[in-house]
């Protein structure tokens, strides 16, 4: 099983395409239940969760609908409120508009499956400068990268897997400008990016979810 | 647009040979439809994604699919890793001549020379996927580049690192097996990295093509490279 670790060392989640099945696809509801009843109560919900659904493209589709807000909030909100400047402010609003545009078509994509798309959660991010909210972003956007590729080969439409890999490049494009920007490697994988499960993700951005 | 519909029909000969000569692998690989087969999928894990432990489970529930579903899916797959090998030849090819040309200095060159050697690391794991799948690997096209001035080439570069991504992604949903789709996946989103990289330093977007990347079909993408073939 992977844990928070795996963040610092992806290399350990690089090959387990096979340890992420649908039916453990448990992202929503594990955020829902930390996020209302602390993480103590996340065990317990899962199960039910497992129970009561195979899983499938709605739930990962769902998965990716959350990242997106908080990706959406993180520069909309977060980085409007910080007044950033030159290239951090440039990006900051067309990085902004194009993870509310992937919030919008994922929305659409979930109710066209049938789904119901998750509500947005309330979001908290510790970035107080230009210089650590650009550290954030980095963060943000090659786990963004790496959930994308971890989860589309579960995909079983092949219309989703086409559009989640139109988004996911574009996420790799953000990793990449950001990761200039702060004089880090825009390939920090190097030649092939890691991709991460969703245990993985989750233990990323759950101290980033209030509720 | 690169190009018109209508100006695909002419393509290069060498591509299209490769492309028939995969067609025949595709057969063959048909007929040796076996265990050997299926194992070769577990080989390819371990291939792209370098000696990590947990590559033995990857490999050995590969092992286990039933093996007529995985030769005839295979055979596609063959197909389309052929197509990106001869794509990552031609980067590979062209900052191996843009390093050599010394056109770039300082954290650029070192970009530059990082590119390409992961254009090559692309073009080793490629090949082996291909050979572990059952099939021949694509021969170097042996592209040629204008190169004359620093700003050129990093134009080129841009035009050349977004059209690999387009390639990659127009072929993501045609993939049969989840991991060969990892492995195009892996690399697809570096490429994007690099066409974001090559972007900042023209003076263009990082994202031109908005917030939804376009994807690019392979008569598209090949008669697009067209220019580069020797």
């Amino acid at each position: 099983m992977t844990t928070d670790q795996d963040i610092a060392s992806p290399e350990l989640a690089a090959c387990e395409v096979h340890g992420m099945t649908r039916s453990s696809f448990i992202l929503r509801g594990a955020l829902a239940a930390g996020a209302f009843y602390g993480t103590a109560s996340v065990a317990p919900f899962v199960s039910q969760a497992l129970a009561e659904t195979g899983g499938g493209d709605v739930e990962i589709l769902n998965f990716a609908l959350t990242l997106e807000y908080l990706e959406a909030d993180f520069y909309n909100v977060k980085g409007k409120s910080l007044g950033l400047s030159g290239e951090a402010k440039k990006y900051a609003k067309e990085f902004g508009a194009e993870e509310a545009a992937h919030v919008s078509a994922l929305s659409a994509a979930i109710k066209q499956l049938g789904g119901k798309p998750v509500a947005k959660p309330t979001f908290v991010f510790p970035a107080t400068s230009e210089k650590s909210f650009l550290a954030l972003a980095s963060v943000l956007e090659n786990t963004g990268v790496g959930a994308y590729n971890g989860a589309a080969p579960s995909l079983q439409s092949k219309q989703v897997l086409a559009s989640a890999g139109s988004i996911v490049q574009i996420e790799a494009r953000h990793a990449a400008a950001i990761d200039l920007l702060i004089g880090k490697s825009p390939t920090p994988n190097e030649g092939f990016d890691k991709p991460l499960t969703q245990a993985t993700v989750l233990g990323a951005v759950k101290p980033l979810i209030k509720a | 647009m690169l190009n018109s519909p209508d100006e695909e029909a002419p393509q290069p000969a060498g591509i299209v040979e490769r492309l028939v000569r995969d067609d025949v692998d595709r057969k063959r690989f048909l007929k040796m439809a076996g265990s050997a087969g299926a194992a070769s999928f577990g080989a390819f894990v371990l291939a792209a994604c370098g000696s990590s432990s947990s590559s033995s489970k990857s490999a050995s529930t590969a092992a286990a699919t039933p093996t007529s579903t995985t030769a005839s899916s295979a055979t596609g797959d063959i197909g389309i890793l052929n197509y990106a090998l001869t794509l990552e030849y031609l980067e590979t090819e062209f900052y191996s001549k843009v390093v050599s040309a010394g056109l770039f200095k300082g954290k650029v060159g070192s970009l530059i020379k990082t590119f390409g050697a992961q254009e090559a690391s692309h073009v080793a794991a490629l090949k082996a996927a291909v050979t572990k799948l059952g099939g021949m690997p694509a021969a170097d096209p042996m592209g040629k580049f204008p190169i004359t001035s620093a700003t050129q080439v990093a134009e080129l570069a841009y035009t050349v690192e977004n059209l690999g991504a387009s390639a990659y992604l127009g072929q993501a949903a045609k993939i049969q097996s989840p991991e060969v789709l990892a492995s195009a996946l892996a690399i697809h989103s570096v490429e994007a990295r690099h066409a974001a990289t090559l972007g900042t330093l023209v003076k263009k977007s990082v994202t031109p093509q908005g917030a939804f990347a376009t994807p690019a079909d392979m008569s598209t993408v090949l008669a697009a490279v067209k220019p580069f073939l020797s």
